[in-house]
């Protein structure tokens, strides 16, 4: 039995469903990350979660207890807001024995568990300053630390990085691996960053309209994303559609409009049946027009756009057919800034199971 | 060139009113010092200052009013009736004041309006309204004297007593509590209060621990703004008062009109006046102490 079972949850506002028939299972320990674009459902999942707002339908069950009657004040579940929302009128020491003094702990043994949780969130000696002495970063941790210190089966956390600065929001997403695998709390995790969900998270779930849209590690995600939404939201991805042509030896051959017949590998795509294949611009080799290559696609064309971002330069290509492609090429040797010009003939190729086909 | 054109706007702007701040009640209040040194006139008034070459100046008025026992426990009365007025607005203030920052947008103009409206119409007029309200033969008298007959309990009048003074006390004085509350509690921050009650609070802890003292610079300005006034006041016990319900501002105003003893009047005016500004920074101290080194946010 998973430690967060949300079944058949709906939650709908007026004519809007929020939150349409959401089915999760979130495991003891886990890091997990639910993603999505603003309004895809992912914050009033999180509010009924912590039990600030309440399911039409469906239920959450912890530890397989349902969670409805249970107002949040008397959940084991804990929550970081976007906003910090620590208690201005109180030190740092106050805010995060709140907890222990609402959950009536021997006056003794507060001020103890109070030192060890700034400790644990690389706070000691900020314990007399108040919220307004503290940078982003350094409430941001108090906030965790309130948060943790009863320790809660399940901490939720909504866009807990969001007002960080891009520097310290990668050292906090370290810090936060790092207190996770420390503490062994359930952390679920609501963000609209997906590097961010990449990093940090053992499982996604990807949100779209209310639904979701895949539940996976965040390799299986970005490598085989199921939809065209997770494709596409995930990373920068081009999305050829087609249909199944042929089916043999485990590959299959897709008709891609503008483009030809395109092999990948065969994931069970039924023949005759349209979609598209998802391929990330990194997995495509772009080298001078007609290098032979060893892999089972290769396309003529030239370069359109190029965009220098120093580690990487991205090639935009348009090939005989029309079709537009997106390639990645490291900028692996030093003073050589850019391999092609835009209107150079280039070669595209790439193996069979670089691309990987969604069916519409 | 452009600095002095500055200059001389600065004082096109701030110089009318400091004039008319100096003209109205700085010299005014200097004059009453000097009349509270003086000796009142044989008929009424002031004594010349000068007599036979010598200036005539002395504490006889506040020797009087130190000494005659009479003025203190007047003074002291008039203190406790503004305290209890300050609390009693205070109790009643905070729902109403907590209500109209908690409802939605668009009716919280409205129900300000609401607040506010008394003050369309004349002080003199709300306080002879109360009159009629608890009139011996309004319904409400009537309703208790009724009921305390029901009881065995002889009648009681309502009007001309402690009890309509402080009643019309703490309707004239409400709406100066309810604004500068509701201004606080109207820019508190939501998340807090479910940051609170996701670490475990309830309802109560939620008001006594984050939204009570979060509210205490709106508490402390509202009860200045009803404390004082409520101190100084003396058309209500005047109209509405018996016999017994004369407060310092009744006295003071009596001192002036009545006994023509200004001096006298004077003295117990300047102590009004340092009792308020040292119960207001009082206040003001005590305030800041409890926010500790967080700076009043609302």
């Amino acid at each position: 039995m998973a430690l967060l079972e949300i079944q058949n949850v709906t939650r709908r506002f007026g004519s809007f469903t929020a939150v349409d028939q959401v089915s999760l299972a979130i495991e003891t320990g886990e890091f997990f990350t639910l993603l999505g674009p603003s309004g895809c459902g992912k914050t009033t999942l999180l509010r009924m979660i912590a039990g600030f707002d309440l399911p039409d339908g469906g239920s959450i069950l912890l530890e397989g207890a349902d969670l409805v009657d249970l107002p949040p004040e008397r959940r084991p579940v804990r929550t970081v807001f976007q906003s910090y929302a620590l208690f201005p009128h109180m030190s740092v020491e106050k805010n995060i024995a709140f907890p222990l003094v609402m959950a009536k702990t021997a006056p003794g043994e507060v001020a103890g568990k109070v030192e060890a949780a700034l400790e644990d969130v690389r706070l000691t000696g900020f314990g007399k300053r108040f919220p307004h002495e503290l940078s982003g970063g350094q409430k941001q941790r108090v906030a965790i630390g309130r948060a943790l210190i009863t320790h809660p089966r399940v901490l939720l956390l909504d866009e807990p990085l969001a007002a960080l600065d891009a520097k310290l929001r990668e050292e906090m997403q370290i810090e936060l691996i790092n207190l996770q695998k420390e503490v062994g709390i359930t952390f679920v995790y609501v963000t609209h960053d997906q590097t961010e969900a990449l990093a940090l998270s053992h499982r996604i779930a990807v949100m779209n309209a209310g639904r979701v849209e895949q539940v996976d590690t965040p390799s299986r995600i970005y490598s085989f994303p199921r939809t065209r939404f997770v494709a596409d939201f995930i990373g920068t991805c081009n999305l050829l559609d087609g249909s199944v042509s042929a089916r043999a030896d485990g590959l299959v051959s897709i008709d891609v409009s503008g483009l030809g017949k395109v092999v990948v590998d065969d994931d069970g795509a039924k023949a005759g049946s349209s979609g598209s294949i998802a391929l990330r611009p990194e997995k495509i080799r772009i080298a001078a027009p007609a290098t032979e290559s060893a892999w089972a696609n290769r396309f003529e064309g030239h370069v359109t756009d190029l965009l220098y971002l120093g580690d990487v330069t991205v090639y935009k290509v348009s090939t005989a057919g029309g079709a537009k492609l997106e390639a990645l090429m490291a900028n692996s040797s030093a003073g050589t800034t850019r391999f092609f010009e835009v209107g150079d003939g280039v070669s595209l190729s790439w193996p069979a199971d670089a691309g990987h086909f969604i069916s519409a | 060139m452009a600095a002095r054109s500055a200059k001389l706007g600065k004082w096109l702007v701030s110089g009318p009113p400091l004039a008319y701040l100096i003209v109205f009640f700085a010299i005014p209040t200097l004059i009453m010092v000097l009349a509270s040194f003086r000796t009142p006139g044989d008929f009424g008034g002031l004594a010349p200052l000068v007599e036979d070459g010598k200036i005539d100046l002395n504490l006889d008025s506040y020797a009087r009013f130190f000494t005659d026992a009479v003025y203190a426990q007047i003074f002291l009365k008039s203190v406790a009736y503004a305290l209890v007025t300050t609390l009693c607005c205070l109790a009643l203030a905070y729902p109403l004041a907590a209500l109209v920052a908690g409802s939605a947008k668009r009716h919280r103009d409205l129900l300000l309006l609401l607040v506010i409206l008394p003050f369309w119409s004349n002080f003199l007029i709300r306080i002879y309204a109360w009159m009629i309200i608890l009139g011996p033969n309004a319904a409400l008298a009537r309703t208790v004297n009724g009921a305390l007959r029901w009881f065995g309990h002889e009648p009681v009048p309502l009007l001309f007593s402690s009890f309509a003074v402080m009643v019309c006390l703490v309707y004239v004085h409400l709406p100066f509590m309810v604004l500068p509350l509701y201004a606080n509690l109207e820019k508190h921050d939501r998340a807090l209060l479910d940051a609170a009650q996701d670490l475990g609070a309830n309802a109560w802890d939620r008001f006594w621990r984050i939204t009570f003292p979060l509210s205490l610079p709106g508490v402390y300005a509202g009860a200045a703004l009803v404390f004082i006034p409520a101190l100084g006041i003396f058309a209500i016990p005047d109209i509405l008062g018996g016999p017994g319900d004369s407060l310092i501002g009744n006295v003071i105003k009596q001192q002036f009109l009545e006994t023509r003893d200004w001096p006298f009047g004077s003295v117990l005016s300047i102590v009004l006046t340092v009792a308020a500004l040292l119960l207001a920074g009082m206040a003001a101290w005590i305030g800041r102490r409890n926010l500790g080194a967080e700076p009043a946010r609302a």
